[in-house]
């Protein structure tokens, strides 16, 4: 068991470190999307959590509860296309899982993160092997509850899952969302959505462990 | 990239800005980028709004008015609008009977009409109740895609419904004729040329002199087939023979048929492939009872046109034929 539990400054520390990678990966996001979609997802993303950082660093939330559901409903409000609903649904329902508290333990946080990634399946309807974020997330959520009650541990489970993930969606036909109107064209290419799941992840591991 | 606009950031906003000083009868909320009947909301009766990506012109902005939507958001260029936008729709259209949202079924419009629709409900009490359009017949195994995309059905729907409303039936009635039209409605469209999104500057696909795509969307999403350029005859062929083999449009009370302009087509065409469409359908053994030709539902200055066949029984012609006000469509009153 890691001796610091996640406390409100390490999420923040999470959804900034989130929000510089995402800005750093802007076009690699934006070149898979241009690929099998419509172009838009490393700029609407990085728009989304410029937001964020700066809604957060204003409101200055004081639970963990507050500072997942402010990052949600903000992407949700500026980031448009699916992956604002998807990426919004996923933080408003950590953040009500999370509740109104100052820390999480291991396990809080895992069920945080399992209730997000089932925000995801409700909102878009994905199974595993659709070629979604949810092949990078289903894993990682796994991993992390396998890995045990070691914080650091189970993060960086999650984080190589969430990556093996991302990359087993290369050879996948697309099921959901425009790049499945390609059908057997989307295979051979990285999904976006996956791409920044697994950063996502990467930054959990980095900031949280 | 020639277009004409200041600049490329600013082309929704300053549309929409237009559109407040063209039409007098029709109020804007630019914050939300909403589009609404000046003396919306109608008391007693079901608000109908409508919204997604821009680019589309005149839908949905163009068919705001008396006999049609009371309100209708816009998205950034090819961008579905996020719920704050919905929700300010939801709210100026309730009249106290619910509210109706029309839906494109595109996976990011459906995500975010379906959160606005549990948020404004959460937080007015207003009922919804969502209704998604999906009549393109080019997208063809919808339990391996996201599904059939809204296209041209959406504007007929948009144009029924908004009768059914006016005539004061409950939220429960107007959302079944909408769902009685999209299940009567196909579509299928072709490009000539590709359109170029103002914030990309570039083309959206390539589209060699001499080629066209069969089984377009409006958003320059891929067709179905990518072939030699043919006389009109043989297109309309390549776009009425899918839609007569997904349903049978012979019998009842006969179809409308609606030759659309993806936006750089003219209607010199577009009338030219109404009469090859006519031709084509006549020989089917079906009776077209009401037409529709122009640019309606369109992808910015795309050349090429779709055709959508809907199946009409008294009601529906009756329906259609009511008095309507709107930028876009206007008769009868």
């Amino acid at each position: 068991m890691s001796a610091v539990p996640v406390d409100v400054a390490a999420l923040r520390a999470w959804i900034g470190a989130f929000a510089a990678d995402v800005a750093e990966h802007q076009e690699e996001l934006t070149r898979l999307d241009s690929a099998i979609g419509d172009a838009d997802h490393g700029a609407n993303l990085a728009r989304g959590m410029r937001a964020v950082v700066a809604a957060l660093d204003s409101e200055k939330p004081s639970t963990a509860g507050a500072l997942l559901k402010r990052t949600g409903m903000t992407l949700v409000s500026t980031v448009g296309g699916a992956s604002g609903p998807l990426y919004g649904t996923f933080f408003l329902r950590m953040g009500t899982a999370a509740g109104e508290v100052e820390t999480l333990d291991a396990a809080a946080f895992g069920a945080a993160l399992r209730a997000g990634v089932g925000g995801i399946v409700a909102r878009g309807k994905a199974e595993l092997g659709d070629k979604t974020m949810y092949d990078a997330l289903a894993p990682a959520a796994d991993a992390y509850d396998a890995a045990g009650d070691d914080l650091g541990a189970a993060l960086r489970a999650a984080s190589e899952a969430a990556d093996r993930g991302r990359d087993a969606t290369v050879p996948l036909q697309a099921r959901k969302g425009r790049a499945s109107y390609l059908g057997e064209r989307s295979v051979g290419h990285q999904d976006p959505g996956a791409t920044s799941s697994a950063l996502l992840l990467a930054a959990a591991a980095r900031t949280l462990g | 990239m020639k277009k004409l606009i200041n600049d490329p950031a600013d082309v929704v906003s300053e549309a929409l800005l237009g559109i407040a000083a063209a039409h007098p009868d029709l109020g804007v909320d630019h914050q939300n980028k909403v589009v609404y009947r000046a003396d919306a909301p109608v008391r007693g009766k079901v608000g109908l709004i409508s919204g997604g990506g821009s680019g589309h012109e005149p839908l949905h902005g163009g068919f705001v008015g008396p006999g049609m939507l009371d309100a209708a958001c816009a998205g950034e260029v090819f961008t579905s609008p996020v719920p704050d936008q919905v929700v300010a729709a939801t709210r100026l259209a309730d009249g106290g009977a619910g509210v109706l949202h029309i839906v494109k079924n595109y996976t990011g419009d459906v995500m975010n009409f379906e959160m606005a629709a549990e948020l404004v409900t959460a937080e007015t009490g207003v009922e919804v109740v969502s209704v998604v359009v999906d009549d393109d017949v080019a997208v063809q195994d919808s339990l391996y895609t996201a599904g059939r995309r809204g296209v041209g059905t959406t504007v007929l729907l948009e144009k029924i419904t908004g009768a059914a409303a006016d005539e004061g039936r409950d939220l429960a009635a107007v959302a079944d004729v909408a769902r009685r039209v999209d299940a009567a409605g196909r579509s299928m469209g072709m490009a000539l040329t590709s359109c170029t999104v103002p914030a990309a500057g570039q083309p959206t696909f390539d589209l060699p002199e001499g080629e066209m795509e069969i089984g377009i969307g409006i958003h320059g999403e891929p067709g179905r087939k990518r072939v030699p350029v043919a006389p009109a005859k043989d297109i309309a062929e390549m776009l009425v023979e899918p839609i007569l083999s997904d349903l049978d449009f012979t019998g009842g009370e006969g179809v409308l048929a609606f030759v659309n302009g993806m936006g750089g087509t003219p209607l010199l065409e577009l009338y030219l492939m109404y009469n090859e469409v006519a031709k084509l359908l006549a020989k089917a053994g079906v009776t077209v009872v009401r037409s529709l030709v122009g640019p309606y539902i369109t992808s910015l200055e795309m050349a090429g046109c779709s055709v959508t066949l809907l199946k009409l029984d008294d009601e529906l012609v009756r329906l259609w034929d009511a008095p309507v006000s709107t930028p876009g469509l206007r008769w009868g009153r």
